[in-house]
């Protein structure tokens, strides 16, 4: 059962309306076909209406549609032999981050991503998406690892945020992403980040920094969930709209502002209308991406890093 | 307790920090302790470099004040106060405030970087000010901090970094993000070339400061009683339907849980940041 978002609801009411005309022309055997074809194509002009024109909001929505693919729909649809790894070799294993190795395209890549549920008993599984340090610190050794074989390192970001909670506090969750900062600076080997769904604050960062940040159409990235921007700005997380339409955090946003490198179209009504296309698609854009970043020699690909991440942010300078 | 010491009211941070502005020493010649209560003589308490003479409460310092009693008298040179913030994102009534809190400050951002020495050993210091918008980290302030970690390659010496902060300025949304990224590739440029980085975190620090440069240093500091964490108790507390106990997120709590290295009283900072430097002043190996 695909599940329907407030804004489509008047699309989801006309369709709803064909589908009950149609059973009426078989059941009554009268001729309604013009009618039908009418409002198919009212239906398509709505939906177009709708879905070229998404609010940010609207957006925040589709990105967090319970049918979106997860991290594992992708690398399970973009690559062959995935051998998936387990643990931080510390603590625990955080089934909020999955990673292993893979082959792509040909060649062996080690891949990460933060990981939804699918579901309710799933999502308490993977804690919704949102990673403990562990986490963190589990997608950091496979990154030493895919420098040491120097594989091509695949990050899939969608989450809103690190869990804040009391372990993950005691346990170093800022360290741990920060360490992950300062290690992905550094790392010899080509990096693609993709934003699929929620780039929720550091906690997408800790697994986002990289050469090419690719970004689906629909997806979100800030600094802060919208929610808990209009919690603070405005005392009052209903006004997440307000924080999402005025805070720049679309794909196209971000495009714009040069902090990502590519925007990936998803299909008509977004990823989940239509998983296998948006796997296709997201496939072509990483493998464009890494045949790019692998014509540098990989020891260069650092500096290049850094000169791409010390031009972001907005100031002016005065000269007088 | 601890936390009532701080103002229920939050502001600015992506998680909530407690605010630490208020309470800055008042001007009069008496001020209480927010923690004992001891009455005590501002004469005394810049004697003490802000810290209570009774229980060791350490009082919020300015930027300037820290740089003060940090560095070698006259030492201190600032770095790039040309760069002005502008308003990225257009959002309503940022740049408003920010004209409000220069005027109170007198600061033009939330961060004072320079060179100096500091018993002789040439250091670059970068120091945040809690009053400037919690101490926030939008594009100036990435950009100084950043600026701040190459000077300090080029002069081929030691950075500094005192932190406070809510986090990530949410204003200037995925561009303050962002600064956590490119401060974090300066540092790792600074490793690389084997120069040490000292990281002093203050109270508060927390957010996306403490998810970035403040947890980076070779070592990690802190003063007694610092609030230091990612997400805030008031994000935390909810979530759990729970109370947290009220040494959570504190300066020793850290240290327990093996984050820093040391927690220090203010006295004995800059003897102990001497000390450092001057095990590392061949660079660390000959
Ligand atoms: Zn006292």
């Amino acid at each position: 059962m695909a599940v329907d978002l407030p804004f489509e609801k008047p699309l989801i009411e006309l369709r709803d309306k064909i589908e009950e005309l149609k059973k009426f022309t078989e059941e009554k055997g009268i001729d309604m076909s013009t009618e039908v074809a009418t409002l198919e194509n009212k239906a398509q002009l709505l939906a177009e209406t709708i879905y070229k024109e998404l609010t940010p909001w609207q957006k925040v929505q589709i990105a967090r549609h319970p049918d979106r693919p997860t991290t594992l729909d992708y690398i399970l649809g973009i690559s062959d032999d995935f051998v998936e790894m387990h643990g931080d070799r510390n603590f625990r294993d955080d089934p909020a981050v999955v990673g292993g190795i893979a082959r792509f395209d040909g060649y062996p890549i080690t891949v990460v991503g933060t990981q939804k549920g699918k579901g309710t008993k799933d999502n308490l599984y993977r804690n919704f998406g949102m990673a403990h340090p562990e986490g963190y610190r589990k997608a950091l050794r496979l990154m030493k690892q895919a420098e040491k074989f120097r594989r091509p390192l695949l990050c899939f970001i969608d989450t809103a945020g690190a869990y804040p909670g009391p372990g993950a506090e005691e346990r170093g969750q800022g360290e741990a992403i920060a360490r992950n900062l300062i290690e992905m600076a550094s790392l010899k080997i080509p990096i693609v980040v993709v934003v699929t769904g929620e780039g929720g604050s550091g906690g997408a960062l800790g697994l986002g920094v990289g050469d090419k940040v690719l970004m689906l159409e629909h997806a979100w990235y800030s600094v802060i969930a919208p929610e808990s921007a209009a919690a603070i700005l405005w005392k009052d997380a209903t006004l997440g709209q307000r924080a999402a339409d005025s805070m720049g955090i679309t794909a196209q946003d971000l495009y714009r502002f040069h902090i990502i490198d590519e925007i990936i179209q998803e299909p008509f009504g977004g990823a989940h209308r239509n998983p296998a296309q948006m796997i296709a698609t997201v496939k072509q854009l990483v493998a464009s991406s890494f045949q790019e970043l692998m014509t540098y020699h990989y020891d260069e690909l650092p500096a290049l890093r850094y000169d791409k991440y010390r031009k972001m942010g907005i100031f002016s300078e005065d000269n007088r | 307790m601890l936390k009532d010491l701080f103002p229920k009211k939050k502001r600015y941070a992506t998680i909530t920090p407690h605010p630490s502005s208020r309470d800055k020493v008042p001007e009069g010649l008496m001020n209480k302790c927010k923690r004992c209560g001891e009455i005590l003589l501002s004469k005394e308490l810049e004697k003490h470099l802000k810290t209570c003479p009774h229980c060791a409460y350490h009082f919020t310092m300015t930027a300037e004040e820290r740089i003060q009693v940090t560095l070698d008298e006259g030492s201190f040179q600032a770095f790039n106060d040309r760069i002005r913030t502008e308003n990225p994102l257009e959002f309503p009534g940022y740049l408003e405030k920010l004209e409000k809190v220069q005027e109170s400050t007198g600061m033009k951002e939330g961060v004072l970087t320079g060179s100096g020495t500091i018993a002789g050993y040439p250091v670059v210091v970068a120091v945040m000010d809690a009053n400037f918008i919690m101490g926030s980290m939008g594009s100036v302030v990435g950009e100084k901090l950043t600026r701040a970690v190459e000077q300090a390659m080029e002069l081929n010496c030691p950075m500094i970094i005192f932190s406070v902060s809510g986090g990530a300025r949410m204003q200037e949304g995925v561009f303050s993000l962002m600064q956590m990224a490119k401060v974090s590739a300066a540092l790792a440029r600074l490793a690389e070339k084997r120069l040490l980085y000292i990281s002093v975190l203050t109270n508060p620090t927390t957010g996306g400061v403490t998810a970035s440069f403040a947890m980076q240093g070779d070592l990690n500091l802190s003063e007694p009683g610092a609030i230091i964490g990612f997400a805030g108790r008031r994000v935390i507390e909810p979530m759990i339907r729970q109370k947290l106990p009220d040494e959570f997120q504190t300066a020793e709590f850290v240290l327990e849980h093996g984050m820093l290295d040391q927690v220090v009283h203010r006295k004995d900072l800059k003897p102990l940041l001497a000390t450092v430097l001057s095990l590392h002043a061949q660079g660390g190996s000959l």
